[in-house]
């Protein structure tokens, strides 16, 4: 990866975009022993529209906190892919949940990763934004593998532990292609 | 103990430990009811046999304003308002310390009324002394929210058009613990308010009727200070535990109008104590 | 964070009051850690956007080592709560924003004169009035140094990390507690709102300042609550200690009692605003980035301090001699550094950017008669990095 990547999370209130943010955050400056900067959307926009987890992974210090042109898009809703696809990188990585998010004809380079599903047979759908992180993490290396297991260990509620864990691993497996079979 | 003779310096007056007497003379009027409600104060405090170093006095601004002053406590003269929040910050951080708010109508009432009620909601561990003198007597005699429908102000040159505060059915309403008013006629039963209040946790409010004949007696024909005491001599009427404190207000045009005073509510209620 | 689950690494309930270790956290979230570790004993606030999570976080994690925190009714009623609690002895803290600020500007006075130590954090957002409650402001710099009425002293901090959020945090209350005055932690909403790596030391290495008491007994009369020593701040004596105290917003003379003559006042005034003015050199605090041999200094605080840092590294990779002065104190302001820099000659213009109308490009330009350039937002968004670029490349 290169030395600093940029990944916006967009969804709607109550998808658990801010916790997967914070997870990144946290798995990268606690436990990769990088630099890491997390901001979010607050107040109305935050509770009806389009909200938005932003993180800047870095290996030198970051001085201008917030993501201008994320190389890694992870959306969960279809307003956030109309606001935040134009702003992806060119060969940017971009995932989308195709039960939630329709994405434009012409929008052909995206991942499908139906984190929904996955979730579901998992036990829970609402970890969904957990397999959506694990894939990221597979996909973009922006955190650790072992880096993102910590950060949930140490920040994750005891009763959701054990399914996200899962949720991450098999996200993660989704990207490096080791679910296939 | 012989009786001291009238120019005998040497005796020394039972509560002058709890006067700051290098303060003395005081700025209250001739007839003005204040050092009144200061006496019993510090004779409760002498009568509570607690010790004074454990009693706070804090005061906002105004001429009641100024009692804090006065007594030998730690004593704190706020801003005009805030007497009841700075007293609930020192309450809350040391609950061992007894603190008694003394300060006047329209700095409780109008600008700390939002204080008041939510002092008196929360049951914070205060004692709290309301002067009510009906005007803003250290201005000059302005209008204020206690002012009786009819009575003469600077700011209401004809006569105060709007409804007053009926101070202890708003206390009640708002859910001090302990609620009272007398008046500085009732010397003997307001001492034994405040000590009632010093000796209960929860919020504590005692309404005292006060002169300010300067300001407030002059204008309304209620002569001078004396005067207005033996208006409350003559009206006041005792009714202690008083149920319909709705019908209490206080009209000061019509003489032929009875005073309620007493001690109205005394009941237990949980105390705030963060 | 919102989530409840992200607090998790912050431990809200924990007993420990000290949370050392490394930990990730919301800028509020760290300055409110920094309250606990410095010895925070009583909070007092209303909620409001955008400082309500360090309110949230000290309701779970002060009263769990002993503290107490009680919710206002509104801040009027806050900053006279943490005065009054200061009398007692408290370190005593409230957070708040904009509008709030502005309500307790009379009382900040009280502390000045009364002089109680307290600390008030400002989370600024766009204003005036309501403005945007969400969004990043950095235009209560002058309210802050300027907003009670009268002459008086106060500090201001100003972080651009959640790191300094915790750190400058501590300095607040020591600074308070040193002085006796008023103490601001001007943080805005992008700091406030931010998520970092914070390292939190061991509670030993915390720094402690502690308020200066009085050096005779209580009962002998000798105590005189307002004299002060040679460095302008007399010892104080809290409610309950046996000194018996008067203290009062009018101006009184050396044994607390009102003294209404001018020359008491005179007097009294001039050492309120001395014992900040005449110890500025130990109060102030500041860092640079490539200053040395700048022709070009940009002047920047806050979160507008991070675009400068990143502009200024750009410029110097440019071969542009730029260089940035930060100051962490702006009240009192970094003055001496600024009039070295020009008896040394090198700097040929300032670059003042700021998210407000120009209010610390007025204090460049009152230090300076150098050319200062601006960079104005009036809130909503934080300069970039480009923005300050192109200004240092013009």
């Amino acid at each position: 990866m290169p030395d600093t990547i940029e990944i916006r999370l967009g969804g709607v209130g109550g998808q658990g975009i801010a916790l997967a943010g914070t997870l990144l955050g946290k798995a990268a400056a606690l436990y990769d022993g990088k630099e890491a900067v997390f901001t979010q959307t607050y107040g109305p926009e935050a509770r009806g529209g389009a909200s938005r987890a932003d993180i800047i992974v870095s290996d030198t210090a970051i001085a201008y906190p917030f993501v201008t042109r994320p190389q890694v898009l992870a959306v969960l809703f279809q307003e956030a892919y109309e606001k935040f696809r134009p702003q992806l990188a060119p060969d940017g990585l971009l995932i989308i949940e195709p039960d939630l998010v329709n994405p434009h004809d012409d929008d052909s380079d995206l991942v499908r990763l139906p984190a929904i599903k996955i979730a579901e047979e998992l036990g829970n759908k609402l970890a969904a934004n957990i397999v959506m992180l694990g894939y990221l993490v597979g996909a973009s290396k922006a955190v650790s593998f072992h880096a993102m297991e910590e950060a949930i260990r140490e920040t994750v509620n005891e009763r959701h532990l054990d399914l996200d864990l899962r949720a991450f691993n098999a996200g993660y497996n989704e990207a490096i292609g080791a679910g296939d079979d | 103990m012989s009786t001291p003779q009238p120019n005998d310096f040497s005796v020394v007056h039972p509560i002058d430990h709890l006067m700051r007497a290098d303060r003395l003379p005081h700025i209250l009027c001739a007839g003005c009811g204040i050092g009144t409600v200061i006496h019993a104060y510090v004779r409760a405090i002498d009568e509570s046999g607690t010790d004074p170093d454990q009693h706070v006095c804090v005061s906002g601004i105004g001429c009641s304003g100024r009692a804090a002053g006065y007594v030998n406590v730690d004593s704190y003269h706020s801003t005009h308002g805030r007497a009841l929040p700075f007293a609930l910050g020192i309450a809350v951080h040391n609950p061992s310390l007894t603190v008694t708010v003394i300060s006047g109508d329209g700095d409780l009432m109008a600008i700390g009324g939002n204080h008041f009620i939510h002092a008196a909601r929360r049951n914070v561990n205060l004692n709290v002394i309301c002067i009510n003198n009906f005007n803003y007597g250290m201005t000059g005699g302005q209008v204020g929210p206690t002012t009786p429908i009819g009575a003469k102000g600077t700011t209401a040159p004809q006569g105060s058009i709007e409804h007053p505060f009926n101070l202890p059915y708003l206390a009640k309403a708002c859910g001090a613990s302990f609620v009272a008013r007398w008046t500085i006629l009732h010397v003997r039963q307001f001492t034994d308010a405040i000590l009632r209040s010093m000796d209960k946790d929860g919020f504590c409010f005692t309404e005292v009727l006060s002169p300010c004949p300067t300001s407030f007696g002059r204008r309304n024909k209620l002569g001078e200070g004396l005067d207005e005491v033996e208006m409350y001599r003559e009206r006041c009427h005792i009714e202690n535990g008083a149920e319909n404190l709705q019908d209490l207000d206080i009209d000061i045009v019509d003489h032929e109008q009875p005073i309620t005073v007493g001690n109205f509510v005394d009941i237990e209620r949980t105390a705030f104590h963060a | 964070m919102s989530s409840k689950a992200a607090q998790k690494q912050a431990a809200p309930d924990s007993p420990q009051r000290v949370l050392t270790g490394r930990q990730f956290m919301l800028g509020d979230h760290a300055c409110a850690e920094g309250a606990l570790a410095a010895g925070l004993d009583f909070f007092a606030g209303y909620p409001i956007t955008p400082s309500t999570e360090v309110a949230e976080h000290l309701a779970s994690r002060l009263p769990a080592v002993g503290g107490r925190f009680v919710q206002m009714e509104d801040e009027l009623g806050s900053i006279a709560a943490i005065i009054g609690a200061s009398a007692a002895g408290a370190r005593s803290f409230t957070a708040t924003s904009g509008p709030g600020f502005s309500l307790m500007m009379e009382n900040i006075g009280l502390a000045a004169m009364m002089e109680l130590p307290c600390v008030i954090v400002n989370v600024q957002r766009a204003s005036p009035s309501t403005g945007l409650p969400t969004m990043v402001g950095q235009s209560d710099i002058l309210q802050a140094r300027w907003g009670s009425h009268g002459d008086y002293g106060i500090v201001a901090y100003c972080p651009s990390s959640p790191q300094e959020c915790f750190e400058l945090t501590i300095d607040a209350f020591n600074t308070a507690d040193r002085y006796r005055i008023p103490v601001f932690i001007l943080m805005d909403e992008v700091v406030g709102h931010m998520a970092e790596r914070v390292e939190i030391p061991e509670a030993k290495d915390i720094p402690h300042v502690p308020r200066k008491g009085p050096r005779t007994a209580p009962g002998t009369g000798q105590f005189l609550p307002y004299a002060a020593d040679a460095d302008l701040v007399p010892p104080i004596a809290h409610a309950g200690d046996g000194y018996k105290v008067h203290m009062t917003g009018l101006t009184h003379d050396e044994r607390g009692y009102p003294s209404l003559t001018a020359e008491t006042h005179d007097k009294l005034v001039h050492r309120l605003v001395d014992k900040v003015r005449l110890n500025a050199a130990d109060i102030v605090d500041f860092e640079e980035q490539d200053v040395d041999d700048a022709d070009c200094v940009i002047v920047a605080y806050g979160c507008t301090a991070r675009s400068a840092t990143a502009a200024v590294t750009q410029a110097r990779a440019e071969g542009l001699r730029c260089g940035l002065l930060r100051p962490k104190t702006i009240w009192p302001f970094p003055e001496a550094r600024v009039r070295r820099l020009l008896e040394i000659g090198k700097v040929k213009r300032f670059i003042v950017p700021e998210i407000n109308l120009g209010q610390m490009r007025r204090e460049i330009e009152r230090l300076t008669q150098l050319p200062t350039l601006r960079l104005n937002h009036a809130g909503g968004a934080m300069p970039t990095p480009n923005a300050i670029l192109e200004i240092i490349r013009s």
